[in-house]
Formats: structure tokens, C-alpha cells, sequence
């Protein structure tokens, strides 16, 4: 306890030093947080604006689906496994779809359109499409209506209420066609999807395509924080080998590299932030070995045992470091707390790369207290390997050198 | 019937053997018993300090033993010898004794609080070193706060805390002035007298050496003349 005491009193010895110290460790700490929660904020954004679009967390397809994409890929639905789905842990929600393409004309107009059959009810659990209406309503179970990609709607010239003709190619080769009532608008992020996508309910659209109990995939929500690559086997597993599983990553490759340059580039930012915070702390040791190196011989020569007085080192240096993170991870608190709240907004490149996805390029940060505990410990963590340098410095301390002028 | 108290025979240390080699101690025999106030002097480099940081287990010599109070302490390890110093000898040196960060009190009661006495043990123990070394009321100041003197006096307070076998101070005085030199020595003698505590310090101040029972000169690493020997070999003379 004395010995903790003494550590205190030294570290005010030069207080000018040790401010210097401890602000240079905050704000390490400060940044590294910054860093790591924006990155992660971005990162839960991103994941969940590109699940709750439209592709999920995962997908389950008849295996070879994903390259040839067409109705005679299709699989019967189970609801079994769809119960077995949804009893993995982490799974919060499984939904069936029917995915196709067709012709849609509207008098005079016809477009090429993607045509899909959902599961009302199940669906809301999964995107956000009930939540993207601007102008009529969501499908409701049994409904015979359609919804359109806003898009979609101003180049059809059809509005909620018009009738619209589908026409196309069906399961086996045969002809689909059918006439709907447009029953919504929806106004979608996503540029493609916004232009193109057409929405009716599973059975009726099971009934154009004549793919009676027929799906195209399974799509899985999970619950945040679940890991995707696990629950991704998982799925594989439970599923088989007539299947193939995919995760949203293996889905949108291009989004995914994304990601992952963004991330590279900040842990690049941070290792040099770590290393200028070593370079700092390590001087600032160096310093204090110098000027302490006479007291330190003087200490050992009137009976202080090495390992106390290296003890003593450690601690000055311990206490430094640990108000330095305290300090940085309490300031970061109202920091992040403020920019979760007003995200950031970005611009230019990568801002483009984001829209071009249909993703709205904020950024709040992510306010997880793993990423304050993690960063906060990281730069202890530092500040402690650092400190073992005065700890060397006293194991080959020699009183009788040290104290000579 | 008198205690030995330090017991070093035939010591050296060398210094540079392979190059030009520095006999800084040359084969000193030296014997000092409880109760003696020795001064050691010589001129700068003829080997004090080295003396003393030998018989203080501060250094190993290249060859010969020393005994202190019967252990032989060039026969133990360093840890040891940190061990034996803080039990068994007390140090005061030239300057810069004190940690700074700690009261004159703090930094006498330092030396306890590293043998692990109690509270109330130190706290008796406090109050009567700074009676003894004349610090009475001054014991709350940092050492920036006291003179050159008055510094000296607390880290003679410091060595004399755990009653040591003896205590050994480097050119004690050399950094004060004259009335704070008289000073000093008056506490040492004061606490030779009165508690029987062994010195043995160096010096090269005349006013200094004056005060000594003892003197022992030191020129170039070997002992020219010591003032008991004489006693000795007077009584020899006149016993004859
Ligand atoms: N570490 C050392 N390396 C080489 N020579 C040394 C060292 N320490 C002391 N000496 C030499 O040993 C001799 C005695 O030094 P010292 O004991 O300091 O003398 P004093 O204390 O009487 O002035 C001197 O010649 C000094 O130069
Ligand atoms: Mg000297």
C-alpha cells in the first residue's frame, strides 16, 4: 500500500511530464475507439441496410441456383425444415420465396421486370418492404395484388389501382401469365431493386409460374451479433447436401471488399496510432530512468530490494497508462454516444460506392462497450510491455555505478 | 572484550585489470569495533570510497573477506547482500539522500516500512531519531524544504532507524558549510556517545577529521597510518 502511495507521489514529481503522458494516452484511446466504433458502426449499418433490402443474412437454394438462376432450380418448400432453420441459435426468422423474371406491359408499355412471390407476414420479419409503401398498401396473405418498385411504377405509367399484365416463362417450359391489381409503391433503396422489382404473394405467384409448392430459396435473419460464418455451416449442415447455403458476403462480393478496405485502412490508421503512443510512452520511460538513476542506486544501496523497487517502476508506469485509457475511455463515451446520434455523413468516392448500392452513406457509430473495453485494454496493454523497460532498467541497475557523478 | 564490528582482511579491488590495471583498494586489512567514531581520510582517489563500498556490501572486492559481525558477506549473493544492508548497516552519503517526494518523516520511516515494521513502532521510533538529530517540528517538510545540513541530518536519521551494526557516510560533510558540518558531526558524536553507534565516514575536511577518535589514511589504495595503531604500538612502547 505505501509502495502505491510512493508510486503516486513520484508520478507528480514532474507533473508537466505525466499530464503530457496521460493526454497522449487518451487520446490514443479516444482515437482507437473513434476508429473502431465507426468501423463497426459502419460495418452494422451497412449489414443490416443490405439484409433488410433484400437479401437476408443467409440463403438456402437448390444447389447450383445461385449460377443459373431459374425456375427449374427451384425447390419443393419444406416447412419442416423451415421449422429445423429456425430452431438454430441465432436464427431469428426464415421466410420462402419465389424468384423469377417476366415481361410486365401496361398498355403500351412493357418492361423486362424480377418477379417475386413472398410470404406476407413472414417477410415483414426479414426486409422492410411494409416499411417502404409510399403509396397504396402491403400485401396482405392471400391477396392477389402486386407491388411495384417505385421506379418500376413511373416508367409503367401505372399507379395504385391500375392493372397490370405479367408475362413470361414458367416452371418446365411452360408460359406464365396473369393479369394484377397494383396494390402498392414501393419506394426502394436500392437502385436495381427500386427499377425493377415486382411483388406478389408466394401462392400467387406459384400459380403464374405453374411451380405449385415450388421456392426458390430460404431466406434467414439473424440476430445481431451472430456470428455468420458459423450459423452459416450450421445451416449447411442441417440442410444437406442438396443444397447450397449463402451468406449475404457470398451473395454481394463486392460489398463485402468494400468493407473490407474500409476496415484495412483504419486498422492501418490505428497500428500507426499505437506505435506513435509506444514511441511516446517508451520516451517518456527513458527520461525517467535517466534523471531517477541516482535515487535508484541510492534506494538499492540502503537495503530497497530490486524486485520492490521494480515493483515501484511498474506502478508509476501502470498508474500513468491506466489514467491515460480511464481518461480515454471515458471521453470517448459522450463522444460516440454524439455521433450514433448525428452520424456522419459521407462524401465523395466512397459515398458513391455506397449509393450505388441503394445504401443512404451515414455512418453512426457503433456504441458496443466491447469496442471502449477492447481499444481501452489494447493501450494498457501497451503502456504495461512498455513498462517493463524500467523494470530491465533496475534488474542491471548497479548501485555503486549509478550513484557515481 | 570489545565487539568487532567490521573485520576485513587483505582486500583489494582492482580496477581495469587487463588494461592499466587501478589498485583503488591495495591488500587492506581493517578491524573496528562497537562503539568507534573513525574517520577515513585521503587524498581525492587514493580509494575511500571504494573502502567504504566494500565493507558496506555495496561492491565485491577482487580479493580477501570482510566480516561483518561474524557473516562473511563477500560470501553472499546480491539479493542477500541487499537483505544484510538494510538489517545491518546504515548509510549516509555525499548528497541527494533523500527522495524528494517524501517528508524528511516519510523518508526515515521508508527505511522501516522496508523492514516491515509497525505503525506504532515506527512512529515511536520517529519521534525519537528526530529529538536525536536535532529535527524536532521539521519532520512535514520535503527535503526542498530543508538546508544542506538539515537534509544530512534526516538521512542520518534514516541510517540510524533499524540500529544498525554501524553506520558508514561518505564525505558526509563535503556538500555543507562549516557550521553545518559542525552540526552534523556534533549529532554523530552526540549518537556515539550516548548510544554507542559505530561511524566510520571520509572525509577530507580537516575541522572533520579533528573530531574523530580514529583517523585511518588512505593513499593510493593502502592504509599509511592509523592513529589506533599508533595507540597501539605507544602502549607497546610504553608497556616495554
Ligand atoms: N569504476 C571505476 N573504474 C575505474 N576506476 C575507478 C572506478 N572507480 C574508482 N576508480 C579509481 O579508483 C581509485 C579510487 O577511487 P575512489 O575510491 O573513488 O577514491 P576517493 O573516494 O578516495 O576519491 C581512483 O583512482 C579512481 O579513479
Ligand atoms: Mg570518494
Amino acid at each position: 500500500m505505501w509502495l502505491i502511495k510512493l508510486a503516486w507521489k513520484n508520478l507528480w514529481r514532474n507533473r508537466s511530464r505525466t499530464y503530457i503522458t496521460t493526454s497522449a494516452v487518451a487520446f490514443a484511446t479516444v482515437v482507437s475507439i473513434l476508429a473502431r466504433s465507426l468501423q463497426a458502426g459502419i460495418f452494422d449499418n451497412l449489414v443490416n441496410n443490405i439484409v433488410s433490402s433484400y437479401t437476408g443474412h443467409i440463403q438456402v437454394h437448390l444447389k447450383g441456383y445461385n449460377d443459373e438462376q431459374v425456375l427449374d432450380n427451384s425447390m419443393k418448400r419444406s416447412s419442416r425444415l423451415e421449422q429445423d432453420l429456425r430452431a438454430i441459435p441465432g436464427v431469428v426468422a426464415v421466410t420462402a420465396r419465389l424468384e423469377s423474371f417476366s415481361l410486365v406491359s401496361s398498355g403500351e408499355k412493357t418492361k423486362g421486370c424480377m418477379v417475386i412471390g413472398i410470404i406476407p407476414q413472414k417477410e415483414k420479419a426479414i426486409t422492410l418492404f411494409d416499411k417502404k409503401i409510399s403509396a397504396g398498401r402491403y400485401l396482405a396473405d392471400g391477396s392477389n395484388e402486386v407491388l411495384m418498385g417505385k421506379e418500376l411504377s413511373e416508367r409503367m405509367a401505372s399507379q395504385v389501382g391500375d392493372t397490370v399484365i405479367l408475362i413470361g416463362q414458367g416452371y418446365h417450359g411452360s408460359t406464365a401469365a396473369g393479369k394484377y391489381r397494383v396494390g402498392g409503391v414501393m419506394k426502394l433503396g436500392s437502385p436495381q431493386l427500386n427499377s425493377r422489382l415486382m411483388v406478389m404473394t408466394l401462392p400467387a405467384s406459384q400459380e403464374l409460374f405453374s411451380a405449385d409448392s415450388m421456392i426458390t430459396s430460404y431466406i434467414i435473419s439473424l440476430e445481431e451479433g451472430a456470428d455468420l460464418n458459423k450459423t452459416s455451416s450450421e445451416v449447411h449442415h442441417l440442410a444437406g447436401p442438396a443444397y447450397e447455403v449463402l451468406t449475404w458476403e457470398e451473395i454481394m462480393p463486392e460489398i463485402k471488399q468494400h468493407i473490407e478496405s474500409d476496415a484495412r485502412n483504419m486498422s492501418v490508421i490505428q497500428w500507426i496510432l499505437y506505435i506513435l503512443v509506444s514511441f511516446g510512452i517508451f520516451s517518456t520511460l527513458l527520461i525517467m530512468m535517466v534523471e531517477r538513476r541516482f535515487e535508484s542506486g541510492m534506494l538499492v544501496a540502503i537495503g530497497m530490494s530490486k524486485p520492490r523497487l521494480q515493483l515501484l517502476v511498474m506502478l508509476e508506469s501502470m498508474i500513468t497508462v491506466m489514467m491515460g485509457s480511464l481518461a480515454g475511455m471515458m471521453i470517448s463515451i459522450p463522444v460516440v454516444t454524439y455521433l450514433s446520434r448525428n452520424p456522419i455523413r459521407l462524401s465523395g468516392e466512397s459515398a458513391e460506392a455506397y449509393q450505388r448500392f441503394g445504401f443512404e452513406p451515414i455512418f453512426p457509430t457503433s456504441t458496443d462497450p466491447g469496442i471502449f473495453l477492447v481499444q481501452g485494454s489494447i493501450v494498457f496493454v501497451i503502456g504495461i510491455v512498455l513498462s517493463l523497460y524500467p523494470v530491465y532498467v533496475v534488474a542491471k541497475l548497479n548501485p555503486v555505478n549509478a550513484m557515481k557523478k | 572484550m570489545n565487539q568487532t564490528v567490521i573485520d576485513a582482511h587483505n582486500i583489494s579491488k582492482v580496477y581495469n585489470p587487463k588494461t592499466i590495471p587501478v589498485y583503488a583498494v591495495n591488500n587492506v586489512h581493517l578491524h573496528l569495533v562497537k562503539g568507534e567514531f573513525t574517520a577515513l581520510v585521503g587524498p581525492s582517489g587514493s580509494g575511500k570510497t571504494t573502502l567504504l563500498n566494500l565493507i558496506g556490501g555495496l561492491d565485491r572486492p577482487d580479493s580477501g573477506n570482510i566480516f561483518i559481525n561474524g557473516t562473511d558477506i563477500t560470501s553472499l549473493s546480491s539479493s542477500q547482500l541487499v537483505k544484510f544492508r538494510l538489517k545491518n548497516i546504515g548509510f549516509v552519503f555525499q548528497s541527494y539522500n533523500l527522495i524528494p517526494v517524501l517528508t524528511a518523516r516519510e523518508n526515515a520511516e521508508f527505511i522501516m516500512l522496508l523492514q516491515g515494521m509497525t505503525k506504532s513502532e515506527r512512529d515511536a521510533r520517529i519521534e525519537q531519531l528526530f529529538r536525536q538529530v536535532g529535527l524536532e517540528g521539521l519532520d512535514k517538510r520535503r527535503p526542498s524544504g530543508l538546508s544542506g545540513g538539515q537534509q544530512q541530518r534526516v538521512a542520518v536519521a534514516r541510517a540510524l532507524a533499524t540500529k544498525p551494526q554501524f553506520i558508514l557516510a561518505d564525505e558526509p560533510t563535503a556538500n555543507l558549510d562549516s557550521k553545518s558540518a559542525s552540526n552534523l558531526l556534533d549529532v554523530m558524536y552526540k549518537l556515539n556517545q550516548e548510544e554507542n553507534m559505530t561511524f566510520i565516514f571520509s572525509t577530507h575536511d580537516q575541522r572533520v577529521i579533528e573530531r574523530a577518535k580514529r583517523v585511518i589514511t588512505l593513499v593510493d589504495g593502502r592504509i599509511v597510518s592509523d592513529t589506533a595503531e599508533v595507540n597501539v604500538t605507544e602502549a607497546h612502547k610504553a608497556d616495554g
